[in-house]
């Protein structure tokens, strides 16, 4: 069964919530079609886990002491899971969401972008922040961001219980390794190629000793899919239900 | 606290100048009092977004309205990215105060304390941080191991302003669970509120409704505004208008195709600002 490419992210995303038991609870930020529809895959396929907190709109959101209370949930340790992208990510996965700088820096600003969101306090409190970013090019994954809202790694006094797991991108997915402050390649989606993220990418990254090739999923995953997750996204994402999964919001 | 007979009668009492609070898209925001705010002609206001803004503070930016925005974020949603924030910003025309969500709230809670500022977790490192004058990182005085910490200034709005489905005749205003409109309230000078209805129950007498409800203890003054968060939603009450939205995103990519939006849904408020 051929796959499209957003339902490709969706089960590489679900793969890495579901392959790890310390993920129980995972919230989802505004904007994030992709990032959601993989908690509630993983969901599905499991039967119990995570419970996804999506703050988008009122189907999966069961906050109900305001805007903080996602942030104070986050920072007490009650969120394992959290999903950013940015403008620009670098080498050591820096993450800028604000622009693109002009002449002298910030705050000149050569392309600016809607801002940081919570990214400057979420990246420290949730232990697996995955990165997403589907176009993977040199002017997104470069050697060194512009600005920086949230850092990728701090320094040894810095409380930080939280910080970059993952990336996500429409041509791989790689890890990070926080000690080193690194990406590494560790599987190609196909019909994709080593040589093609490295001709995309602004910055040096390590290689797993064996790359692997992305598994494009199973006919009854995508069933799943296209079927109980895709209804349920469509309470938050209407257009994007019907954009990927042809799923039209119920009168 | 009074009972007004127009938004205008709201509106006027907001300066040239003006710190002015203003609630997200999503949580009810006072749409028919930012048209007013534009019809009269208001400049220089400093607006703090709660936490993020989207078509209303767009069309203040356009307007002319605002002199400095607080904000952690812009952007009109799924519709795209926010034209007349993005030019200003781009042109240096508004004075930017970028922040990130958490600051603002813990920023609002430290007014609602009384105290000037509030430690707050990560932010160290961030630009955001490094840009901040009125935000600081210090060693953690009370030693509990945790390291360095950052504190962000008290955030003292001289008004809150927002739009609910309802509030009784004594001025208590119907929040739901939408908590950010409680904290904006407590912390800024005066609150100024617009309502689909003033109602004749007594918000408070039911603790089902009081929980839900802003004490007219915080509020300076009401006025009906019907349909007053169009064209974002009041939620149980209407929907987003997705396709007025669209149109806007779309239009006010340049001055003039925003000039002529506005010259359109301006023409109610005029009109109601004439009578």
């Amino acid at each position: 069964m051929s796959c499209q490419p957003e339902e490709l992210l969706i089960c590489v995303i679900a793969d890495l919530l579901e392959s790890d038991p310390t993920v129980r609870h995972v919230a989802v930020g505004a904007a994030s079609p992709i990032p959601g529809s993989a908690v509630l895959l993983c969901r599905e396929e499991t039967g119990d886990r995570p419970r996804a907190s999506i703050i988008h709109g009122e189907t999966n959101n069961p906050f109900t002491d305001g805007a903080r209370e996602i942030f104070d949930c986050a920072a007490q340790g009650r969120i394992d899971a959290f999903f950013l992208g940015g403008v620009q990510i670098d080498g050591q996965a820096n993450i800028n969401l604000l622009g693109t700088m002009g002449e002298g820096g910030y705050p000149a600003i050569d392309r600016r972008f809607p801002g940081s969101f919570g990214s400057a306090y979420m990246y420290f409190v949730v232990p697996k922040v995955i990165l997403f970013r589907p176009e993977h090019s040199r002017r997104v994954f470069v050697n060194e961001v512009d600005f920086i809202s949230a850092p990728g790694v701090s320094a040894r006094d810095v409380h930080r219980p939280g910080g970059p797991k993952f990336l996500v991108t429409e041509l791989c997915l790689m890890s990070f390794d926080a000690e080193r402050a690194r990406f590494r390649l560790e599987s190609v989606h196909p019909p994709h190629t080593v040589e093609e993220v490295r001709d995309n990418t602004g910055f040096d990254f390590d290689v797993a000793d064996t790359v692997l090739v992305t598994p494009e999923p199973e006919a009854d995953r995508l069933n799943v899919l296209r079927s109980r997750v895709g209804v349920e996204i469509g309470h938050t994402y209407p257009g994007f239900a019907s954009r990927v999964f042809g799923i039209e919001p119920a009168k | 606290m009074n009972i007004f007979d127009n938004v205008e009668a709201l509106s006027v009492r907001v300066p040239d100048g003006a710190f002015v609070a203003l609630p997200p898209e999503y949580s009810w925001v006072p749409a028919s009092l930012a048209r007013a705010l534009i019809v009269q002609g208001t400049r220089d206001l400093h607006v703090l977004c709660v936490p993020i803004g989207g078509i209303t503070v767009d069309m203040l930016i356009g307007a002319g309205c605002i002199g400095t925005l607080e904000a952690a974020a812009v952007s009109l949603g799924e519709a795209g990215l926010a034209p007349r924030f993005t030019e200003a910003v781009q042109s240096g025309s508004i004075r930017m105060k970028d922040s990130t969500c958490p600051a603002i709230h813990a920023g609002l809670q430290a007014a609602e304390k009384g105290v000037p500022f509030m430690p707050l977790g990560g932010l160290i490192g961030s630009d955001i941080e490094a840009n901040r004058d009125d935000w600081r990182v210090v060693p953690d005085p009370m030693e509990s191991g945790n390291g360095p910490i950052a504190l962000v200034s008290a955030l003292k709005p001289d008004f809150a302003i927002f739009h609910s489905p309802k509030a009784d005749r004594h001025g208590n205003v119907w929040i739901g669970k939408r908590r950010e409109l409680m904290v904006m309230a407590h912390a800024a000078k005066e609150t100024l509120v617009t309502v689909e209805k003033v109602v004749d129950e007594d918000l408070l007498a039911d603790e089902a409704t009081a929980a839900g409800t802003l004490s007219n203890l915080y509020v300076s003054g009401i006025a009906e505004a019907k349909n007053g968060a169009w064209p974002s939603v009041l939620h149980g009450v209407y929907e987003a208008d997705r396709e007025e939205i669209a149109t806007y995103a779309y239009e006010a990519k340049t001055v003039e195709g925003f000039q002529a939006f506005m010259e359109r849904a301006l023409t109610h408020t005029r009109l109601a600002a004439a009578e």
